[in-house]
């Protein structure tokens, strides 16, 4: 069969040459498009091979006002192994530096690689085999490193606290939640975050600025080196150092007087606003909330039923007693309701209406002002009260507008709002509305009768226990204050502006010698002579708060010196009764404490007292026996 | 002595030359894909990179022991060798440990090397000695079907192998068989049905981003496209094989009523209505009008065209079933992938993605020698055989690899070059072999790595890192520059 000469086809060769040809044109063309116009697989592979390592910043220390370390930062230990680099390992080396036995050893590499317990179970990546080791374990450990490989130690930072008081002041740190995570972008998982008392409020000057380290890691996670040789890392910035108003040591003997009681000491200084102590009872030791413990331990805290985690200095609410006529005597004689001699007579109480009576002790009869606020005597304030509501209804155009005017000044004595406290969670308190009134007696159906309990601070008033130092600090300092603070200086920055403001009450200062007589007559000779420091003058006024669930609670304002004061402050012990029982002590022996340094020996049987006293919240009818 | 200084001037130092760039590439690029950030000695040469290196000094030994061969040598031996090469093969099945379910891989002492990768130069050879004889002709039946022969005997050991990709290498002798005179229809046809193939599959299949709605009412496109190819097509067949005119207009003018009734109907009436049925009936109508015409004139090349479009139908409806049943799973992925039918890029896309993301982040110059983190850090995965194009994209950035694109590419030209100047068809048609196949691995591996082509695995020649690729290739190589180097002498076999 023929098929004709055989053909050149030479041709062909450029057919062949030209298909190569076009495929490398293809190829470079989608080269071009991959390398070039394309970025997307630029960022894909940075953060396919980036690894952003974060550096943790120290966190800020706490002093307390006397340059005293409160609260420091102590390194812990994580001992962190990767099972996939573990060949070669000295097993017995390890759990001897370690001082675990073989079967512990084995028990907890068990408990590593049982995915349902460690569901992030992963050879390549780091796992903790043991945590917050001691610093002593750890040298051995660092030292002999080299014979363990695949293991590491990562440093950790806990806070110590200096003394285990002042929890609930300091507060404590823990890991955010995600919500604090959405809220504030500089948190990630793990981090951890202040979470109540000085801890949460300066929160952004102790916690510092992060540090970023960049590393390289492979497809499997490992890390492969640092990342453009760490030019691009950034350094992190230690938190800032705060000094607290606070004095610990006062702090401290404030709550171990307040030991087997429930109840608060708020005391302040009157100048500056400072808390010096904050003492909420029962206290608990501030280490418990810390690491591996804290959640157990948080638990177990607020399950109590004595309350340790609320916070009574700022959350608690109670009816201000006899501590209020502080401010009656002041608001009246502004309002020229009363002068320093106006007397009124007291017949074992005050008469308000047919064959009623808010019941008084008995004392002399008539009384002016001083010996009213010596004696506590309601009917004295019920009076006062009346001259303003009914008596002088006209001035203020109705009782509704005289009520008006009387809130006013209340309000002006940093009651019935937040006063602007450094802490978390404060209450405002309650003053009631004259609409309130209107709503509950129907509108011009009331007067100074209808709401006489307000002129002894029971009734629509409510305050918390810093409300009630304050008041202290603004009699101490003749009716003005700054709004307390704990907060004394954050290193470079001094304190918040709103701490260095003056708010003056609407009374003048005149007004509060003839308080400043009356409450230092109540201490020599009157309802709180317990108190008597010998050596110290100075001022008071007790109150009972109602409890209709037990015995009342004694309140005690106080302030010392008499002449230019250097603290005030409020105690309040739930259930203990008259003022003088246990208030008057306690404030006095705080006063002292301050002011002397040390508790005079004649009186260490009033601290014996104190410290060895047991109040049982529950009324006599309720106990047992 | 006179004769080796001889050999020494007819060199082809060009090529030469072009095959020790590769390879030092080659090296470099191994080196670099191996490179461990943590173990940082700067050419601290251990592991692949020394291995390679072993390798290298190996096949030069074997490239000079190939130049000192006779040139007779290669075309008396070519017979022989093909047939022990296809005994080895088999033996291969059955005493290869399995690797990754493949069993290709004969080991002798702490060495493996893979006969495949050897098959192809045998059958190179034995072709050229074949298809060199005088009276051969391969437009003849009997001599066409002998060189199908030779090829598809390895190609079909190969697949009972399981080394798909390899044996997919043997169908670059295509192209020299086209050189040598082989009808060009053929290489038409074969791209025509890989056409049909990628269509059907391509346009037929609801995409992963349609919805659910989207993917009820789908048009099978697919069918639409192929179905109108092939009328398409073979409308150009009637023009040139038949040059018949008025059978031209008729089969233009019929498809074009059919079509526009069709379109109608979708557009106006129905939209529902599947198009595929317009382009079935259209390529139908052509097919009986072609029959009826071919009876009537009493002609077979109306015939042919006939028997195209009912082929070209019945290749199409088979695609799916062909697809399901003759692939395999991870080839039919790897198909999916290519043609975006798949989005996994976690599962069977993981390797390409990831090949594309060390590539594009090259950007235009590079991230610089040893600095690619992509590579290094074991993202790509296979980076130093069959990925190894990834860390020059990465590293070298585009002008890395527009520059090695364009060395391989003058690389195969000249290869060309060389086979079109011999005078012996033995040594033209090896070389052709030669260059084809060095074609087939350079297409296939880079098409593969940026993504255009489903993943095969076949090395890069020179570059990827293995001994048995680098000496089967440098034995294809310097058998031919020997040749070459002798074209001057004897007309072989002529």
């Amino acid at each position: 069969m023929a098929y004709g000469r055989k053909k050149d086809y030479r041709n062909r060769s450029f057919i062949v040459g030209g298909i190569f040809l076009l495929v490398a044109v293809v190829y470079v063309s989608v080269l071009f498009y991959l390398q070039i116009v394309s970025d997307e697989y630029e960022q894909v592979a940075a953060n396919n091979a980036t690894f952003v390592n974060t550096l943790y910043p120290s966190r800020g220390l706490i002093y307390d006002r006397n340059g005293k370390l409160i609260v420091s930062n102590k390194p812990v230990y994580d001992v962190m192994l990767i099972m996939r680099e573990m060949q070669g390992f000295d097993t017995l080396e390890f759990c001897n530096t370690l001082e675990i036995t073989k079967a512990q050893f084995d028990e907890r590499i068990a408990e590593i690689k049982d995915r349902k317990k460690n569901r992030s179970y992963s050879r390549f990546k780091p796992q903790m085999f043991m945590a917050q080791i001691p610093a002593e374990q750890y040298a051995r450990l660092q030292e002999k490193l080299y014979r363990f490989p695949g293991v590491f130690v990562q440093n950790r930072v806990l806070r110590e606290y200096a003394v285990p008081h002042a929890a609930l002041a300091i507060g404590s740190i823990g890991e955010v939640n995600a919500k604090q995570m959405e809220e504030d972008e500089f948190y990630s998982a793990g981090d951890l975050k202040g979470q109540s008392g000085v801890e949460r409020m300066y929160e952004t000057y102790l916690r510092g600025e992060k540090g970023r380290q960049y590393l390289m890691r492979d497809v499997h996670g490992r890390i492969k080196g640092s990342f453009n040789d760490g030019k691009d890392d950034i350094a992190p910035v230690p938190g800032k150092n705060i000094t607290l108003g606070l004095d610990i040591d006062l702090q401290q003997y404030g709550e171990e007087l307040m030991q087997n009681k429930l109840g608060c000491i708020v005391a302040l200084e009157p100048s500056s606003g400072e808390i010096l102590s904050l003492v909420s009872s029962p206290s608990y030791d501030p280490s418990l909330l810390v690491g591996r413990e804290r959640s157990a331990n948080y638990a177990k805290l607020l399950a109590d039923p004595q309350k340790p985690l609320f916070d009574r200095p700022m959350m608690a609410m109670y009816p201000p007693g006899s501590t209020f006529k502080l401010v009656m005597s002041a608001l009246m004689q502004q309002e020229n309701i009363i002068t320093e001699n106006t007397r009124f007579p007291c017949k074992n109480g005050y008469y308000y209406a047919r064959g009623r009576r808010l019941g008084c002790h008995d004392h002399k009869s008539p009384i002016n002002l001083q010996q009213a606020i010596r004696y506590s005597c309601n009917a004295y304030f019920c009076y006062c009260l009346k001259g303003m509501l009914d008596d002088n209804a006209g001035r203020y155009g109705s009782t509704k507008g005289a009520y008006d005017k009387w809130r006013e000044y209340v309000m002006s004595f940093g009651f019935g709002h937040e006063l602007g406290v450094d802490f978390p969670n404060e209450q405002a308190g309650f003053i009631m509305e004259s609409s309130g009134y209107d709503r509950i007696y129907g509108k011009g159906s009331w007067k100074s009768a209808t709401v006489i309990s307000i002129s002894i601070g029971q009734g629509e008033i409510l305050a918390t226990p810093m409300q009630i130092a304050n008041l202290a600090a603004i009699v101490a300092n003749k009716g003005s204050y700054h709004t307390p603070h704990i907060i004394k200086n954050i290193e470079g920055e001094g304190i918040p502006e709103k701490y260095k403001e003056i708010h003056h009450t609407m009374v003048d200062s005149v007004y509060f010698d003839v308080i400043h007589d009356g409450m230092f007559d109540a201490v020599t000779q009157g309802t709180a002579s317990i108190g008597l420091i010998k050596g110290i003058d100075f001022c008071g006024k007790t109150g009972t708060a109602e409890n209709p669930h037990g015995n009342d609670h004694s309140i005690f304002v106080a302030f010392a010196p008499k002449d230019n004061p250097k603290i005030a402050l409020a105690v309040y012990v739930e259930n203990g009764g008259f003022g003088a029982v246990w208030a008057v002590p306690i404030a006095s022996l705080m006063i002292e404490k301050y002011l002397k340094g040390q508790i005079d020996p004649r009186r260490k049987w009033l601290e014996d007292y104190v410290l060895n006293g047991v109040i049982d919240p529950r009324k006599p009818e309720d106990r047992e026996e | 002595m006179r004769r080796n200084i001889n050999i020494l001037k007819s060199l082809d130092w060009f090529a030469i030359a072009m095959y020790l760039l590769l390879v030092v590439c080659g090296w470099f690029a191994i080196y670099a894909a191996t490179y461990d950030f943590e173990t940082s000695e700067l050419f601290s040469i251990s592991g692949r990179p020394a291995s390679q290196l072993v390798w290298i000094g190996c096949a030069f030994v074997l490239a000079v022991a190939l130049l000192a061969i006779d040139s007779k040598f290669y075309s008396n031996i070519a017979y022989i060798f093909y047939a022990l090469m296809i005994v080895l093969l088999i033996v291969t099945i059955f005493i290869s440990p399995d690797i990754k379910g493949s069993h290709s891989w004969i080991r002798i002492g702490s060495f493996s090397i893979q006969p495949a990768e050897f098959a192809k130069y045998a059958t190179a050879l034995c072709l050229a000695r074949m298809m060199s004889v005088s009276t051969f002709d391969i437009r003849r039946p009997g001599d066409f079907a002998k060189v199908m022969g030779v090829i598809f005997l390895p190609v079909l050991i190969i697949i009972a192998q399981s080394e798909t990709g390899s044996a997919l290498v043997f169908l670059s002798l295509l192209l020299m068989l086209y050189r040598e005179g082989m009808n060009g229809l053929i290489l038409v046809l074969g791209v025509l049905a890989a056409a049909f193939f990628i269509i059907v599959l391509r346009f037929n299949a609801p995409m992963p981003e349609d919805t659910a709605e989207a993917a009820a009412v789908l048009q099978n496109y697919g069918y639409v496209a192929a179905f109108s190819l092939a009328s398409v097509v073979a409308g150009f067949f009637i023009r040139n094989y038949t040059h018949d005119d008025r059978l031209l207009k008729i089969y233009a003018a019929l498809i074009a009523v059919l079509w526009i009734a069709g379109f109608i109907t979708w557009y106006f009436l129905d939209k529902s209505f599947d198009l595929a049925y317009v382009a079935l009936t259209a390529l139908a109508a052509g097919f009986l009008l072609l029959f009826a015409w071919g009876v009537y004139k009493f002609r077979m090349a109306y015939m042919l065209i006939a028997l195209f479009l009912a082929m070209s139908a019945g290749l199409c409806f088979s695609v799916d079933y062909a697809f399901d049943n003759i692939l395999e799973p991870h080839q039919q992925i790897r198909i999916k992938v290519v043609l975006g039918l798949e989005d996994d890029p976690m599962g069977a896309g993981y390797n390409v993605r990831q090949s594309k993301i060390a590539i594009g982040s090259g950007g235009f110059t590079g991230k610089g020698f040893l600095n690619g983190t992509q590579t290094k850090l074991n993202y790509v995965p296979e980076q130093d055989t069959d990925f190894i194009f990834c860390t020059i994209g990465e590293e070298r950035g585009f002008l890395g690899t527009s520059a090695f694109v364009i060395l391989y590419l003058v690389f195969l030209l000249r290869l060309i070059y060389l086979a079109e100047r011999q005078r012996s068809s033995f040594s033209r048609i090896y070389g052709y072999c030669v260059a084809c196949i060095f074609f087939f691995h350079f297409a296939i591996n880079i098409g593969m790595v940026i993504g255009l082509l489903p993943v095969i695995g076949i090395p890069l020649p020179f570059i990827s890192y293995g001994g048995s690729s680098m000496w089967s290739f440098t034995l294809l190589l310097f058998t031919f520059l020997r040749l070459d180097a002798n074209r001057m002498e004897v007309l072989q076999n002529d």
